[in-house]
């Protein structure tokens, strides 16, 4: 079928989002949140990816999704009970099914004997085993080029007529549901040779004709090869609503179910019959209504429209190329308004109101276009954090502890592609906190906690960031531990004096793990280090916070969009670089009274008495070593991660305007203190500055003047 | 003129699918979500026949059908139900609800067009 390759990438995508419905809904059920809907909502799910992959012959995915239906149909029908552990196999199943449709995405199949074991798994627990191999759900074939349900090889293979007599007489109600006799009888005839005789004593005498009414019958005689059954098969549909008699010489070579001299499908609907007589043409033939459709009361469909009010709001799918042309355009447009202001600035008709106003009024606009260019590209976190209930399923089980997912904030908006980037971060996180943080239940049962840990996931919009918080009620970090492997692994020195935060930090060293046993799941080779250079690559950062025997709490700070931001411009060592403006606090003009001096090299700025490290953004850089008099003068106090701020000599501040973000990574890779460039009002480049990278540069980097030589 | 069908599916893959195959029998197709959706279309769409699937959110099919069947817009218009149901028992309950017939999913093309030849014409 042509276009079948785009049907199937929609069947995967619609796919996920019923995988998605499914898990939603039999966590509702477990924690006992489930509406009335809950459950046909579960079975419409599972039954719908039956019926598309039936629909692409992916053969296991249907088994397996039938076998998982009829135990969803047990349940919504009340047969079975939602108990803990029923719930445990069908969300088992559900991960599976998963995997299975994951698997053939990528046009593999997963392991049938898996497939088996879940399933066998889960039809035991819900009491229905047994299922033979045999019984696998076959789809029925529907042949309408030959009659149903026909074997081929019963049909003669040599042209042999023989006479069918047939009387039809379609009852009022097949008029009502919709059935034409006019193409039954062509159907019938089709090409053979027949007599058909019209039956029309019925017929009422003249006003009292109700066009609602069937009056007429026919005996139609066919010279035919066709079988009984063909013939049959053509009134399968009006069956119930019709009277219908057979007579037919003897088929040959026989029909397999023996001769049928004489076959009637006649009175086999009585209620369609009983419901014949109140035909009327303007009310035409009602079918019994079942007490459960109120919306079939309605006779107005036209003025009833309840889905245009309770449903959700229209929305169209757009291919995410177009919407990332219209962010690159964008940013072509804000660096282009930026010239021109750069140029109308400088020329000598400047200072005229109108020129001024407009264009304010354009950088209002420019900015009303990005925003919303990038609400188009914001999705709510919530599909990311529900794969998350699967991953503390998974890590909890195999690491012989119970715990569970709390998400707050799911409608928080994120751009699409920090989505994306965030899931494999966020899973090893999570992973971490169920390996490492929570306590064994036994354990936790000893010091008087429930013994089912929880892990909570929530995301916040907080001052032009987004911040993720995984959050466990575990045991928090063992310091000492902590330290005493740092030292055994030649990370710090054995006589190094560290903060507490200092040691939580060193989790995020390369090759750092606790783990004195290397779990299933955790001894994959990707520590926390990973983690963080991950965050880092969305220009965001880590930060991690812990309470002895209470729990540990990492946060994820991300920018709201990869595409372009706040920045102040600024010059340091004569380099025009720009920092964040979400992370700047406050700038000021210090008094040397305000500088202290530590140790040799390091100084720290009083603040109104909060000490801040004092480093110069031209030194961390490698643009200088030293300042030279009326440079450094002015500090830019920054917010770094949640430990606090730093202060930042620069030589003199520029302005305050959105910039383009233009990855570095994929050219110079990352480079420390850096986040990304941009591009200027002037056609010149300027480097963002990560500010909470470049406190860990500190002020006296021992590192090769990488920007010195490159001038 | 072509024949008027409206197809109505609570799944995006079956829609589309559908409307492809549909489109290139030949017919005109216009798609709804479920039986409300369905119903709320019926009297702009003016259908020639009508395919629904069973098991939908909001209305179902039993629901779409009793409720065409019952109203004034189109109450003789054929309807064929779409389902991966083969039981018996269902299809008995779509004829009582009126459905003039019914398809099986998977269907191919050629199945498909001819059982909606069989019951609708132009």
């Amino acid at each position: 079928m042509a276009g079948a390759i785009d049907l199937k990438d929609i069947f995967f995508v619609e796919a996920e989002e019923l995988l998605s419905a499914l898990e939603e809904g039999l966590r509702a059920i477990q924690t006992g949140a489930q509406e009335a809907d809950t459950v046909n909502a579960v079975f419409r799910a599972v039954h719908s990816i039956k019926g598309g992959a039936g629909a692409f012959d992916l053969k296991p995915l249907v088994n397996f999704a039938h076998r998982f239906e009829t135990v969803l149909d047990a349940l919504r029908g009340g047969q079975l009970q939602p108990e803990p552990a029923l719930l445990g196999a069908l969300l088992h199943s559900s991960d599976h099914l998963a995997d299975m449709i994951n698997a053939s995405r990528n046009g593999t199949e997963t392991d049938p004997e898996l497939d088996q074991r879940v399933i066998v798994a889960l039809e035991a627990q819900a009491g229905m085993g047994g299922h033979k191999e045999e019984e696998a759900f076959v789809f029925e074939p529907l042949a309408l080029d030959g009659p149903f349900g026909m074997d081929l090889s019963a049909l003669p293979l040599t042209s042999l007529l023989r006479k069918v007599t047939l009387t039809f007489r379609p009852h009022s109600g097949a008029f009502a549901s919709g059935h034409d006799p006019a193409f039954l009888l062509r159907d019938l005839c089709g090409t053979d040779e027949v007599e058909v005789e019209l039956d029309q004593s019925a017929l009422p005498v003249p006003g009292g004709f109700d066009p609602g009414q069937s009056y007429l019958g026919w005996t139609v005689t066919l010279q035919t090869e066709r079988s009984d059954r063909e013939i049959l098969a053509i009134f399968d549909f009006i069956e119930g609503n019709c009277d219908l008699t057979l007579e037919a010489e003897a088929e040959t070579p026989p029909d397999p179910d023996g001769p049928l001299p004489e076959t009637s499908l006649a009175p086999s609907a009585p209620v369609v019959v009983a419901a014949a007589p109140v035909a009327a043409p303007p009310k035409p033939v009602a079918p019994p209504k079942s007490p459960d459709a109120p919306a079939a009361a309605s006779p107005q469909p036209a003025s009833s429209a309840p889905s245009a009010s309770t449903g959700p709001r229209p929305t169209i799918r757009v291919d995410i190329d177009r919407v990332d042309r219209l962010v690159d355009i964008l940013g072509e447009l804000v660096i282009h308004q930026a010239m021109l202001t750069e140029a109308i600035e400088q020329s000598p008709g400047f200072g005229s109101v109108e020129v001024d106003r407009s264009l304010d009024q354009l950088r209002q606009l420019s900015r009303q276009i990005q925003e919303s260019v990038m609400a188009i590209r914001a999705q709510p976190v919530k599909p990311l954090f529900d794969r998350m209930h699967r991953i503390v399923r998974e890590a909890s089980m195999a690491a012989g502890k119970s715990a569970r997912l709390v998400t707050e904030g799911e409608s928080t908006e994120v751009d699409k592609t920090i989505i994306e980037r965030l899931a494999d971060p966020l899973t090893h996180m999570i992973r971490n906190s169920v390996d490492h943080g929570l306590e064994k239940p036994a354990r936790r049962d000893e010091i008087g906690k429930p013994t089912e840990g929880v892990v909570k996931l929530s995301a916040a919009h907080r001052s032009g960031r987004i911040v993720i918080t995984v959050q466990d009620d575990g045991a928090g970090i063992d310091r000492d531990k902590v330290r005493q492997i740092a030292i055994e692994k030649g990370l710090v020195p054995p006589n190094a004096e560290l903060s507490p935060q200092e040691i939580d930090a060193l989790l995020f060293l390369p090759g750092f793990s606790t783990a004195t046993e290397v779990s299933a799941l955790s001894g994959r080779g990707v520590g926390m280090d990973v983690v963080r250079s991950e965050i880092a690559g969305l220009g965001g950062r880590v930060g991690i916070a812990s309470v002895r025997g209470q729990g540990t709490t990492l946060t994820i700070s991300l920018p709201l969009t990869l595409a372009v931001l706040d920045g102040m411009v600024f010059e340091a060592a004569g380099q025009t670089l720009v920092l964040p403006v979400s992370t700047i606090i406050e700038t000021l003009r210090p008094d040397i009274m305000m500088r202290h001096t530590l140790g040799r090299t390091d100084s720290v700025l009083d603040v109104r008495g909060r000490c801040l490290p004092l480093i110069d953004v031209g030194a961390a850089l490698g643009f200088r070593r030293t300042l030279k008099p009326g440079e450094g003068e002015i500090v830019v106090v920054v917010e770094r991660g949640d430990d606090g701020a730093i202060a930042l000599m620069v030589d003199g501040i520029r302005d305050q305007r959105q910039v383009v973000i233009k990855g570095l990574e994929a050219n110079y890779g990352q480079i420390p203190g850096i986040a990304a460039a941009t591009v200027l009002g002037d056609g010149s480049v300027a480097l963002i500055v990560d500010p909470s990278d470049l406190a860990a540069i500190g002020p006296n980097p021992s590192r090769p003047n990488v920007f010195l030589a490159a001038e | 003129m072509s024949l008027r069908i409206l197809a109505i599916d609570d799944s995006l893959t079956m829609r589309e699918m559908l409307r492809q195959t549909l489109t290139e029998a030949g017919f005109d197709v216009v798609l709804a979500e479920d039986g409300i959706d369905g119903l709320t279309q019926l009297p702009d769409v003016a259908p020639d026949l009508i395919l629904t699937d069973l098991n939908m959110p909001n209305m179902d099919g039993f629901g779409l059908i009793e409720a065409v069947r019952a109203g004034d817009v189109a109450p003789r218009v054929p309807i064929l139900v779409l389902t991966t149901e083969s039981a018996a028992t269902l299809k008995e309950r779509a004829r009582q609800a009126g459905a003039t017939g019914w398809i099986t999913k998977p269907f191919d093309e050629h199945s498909l067009v001819s059982t909606i030849r069989r019951v609708a014409a132009v």
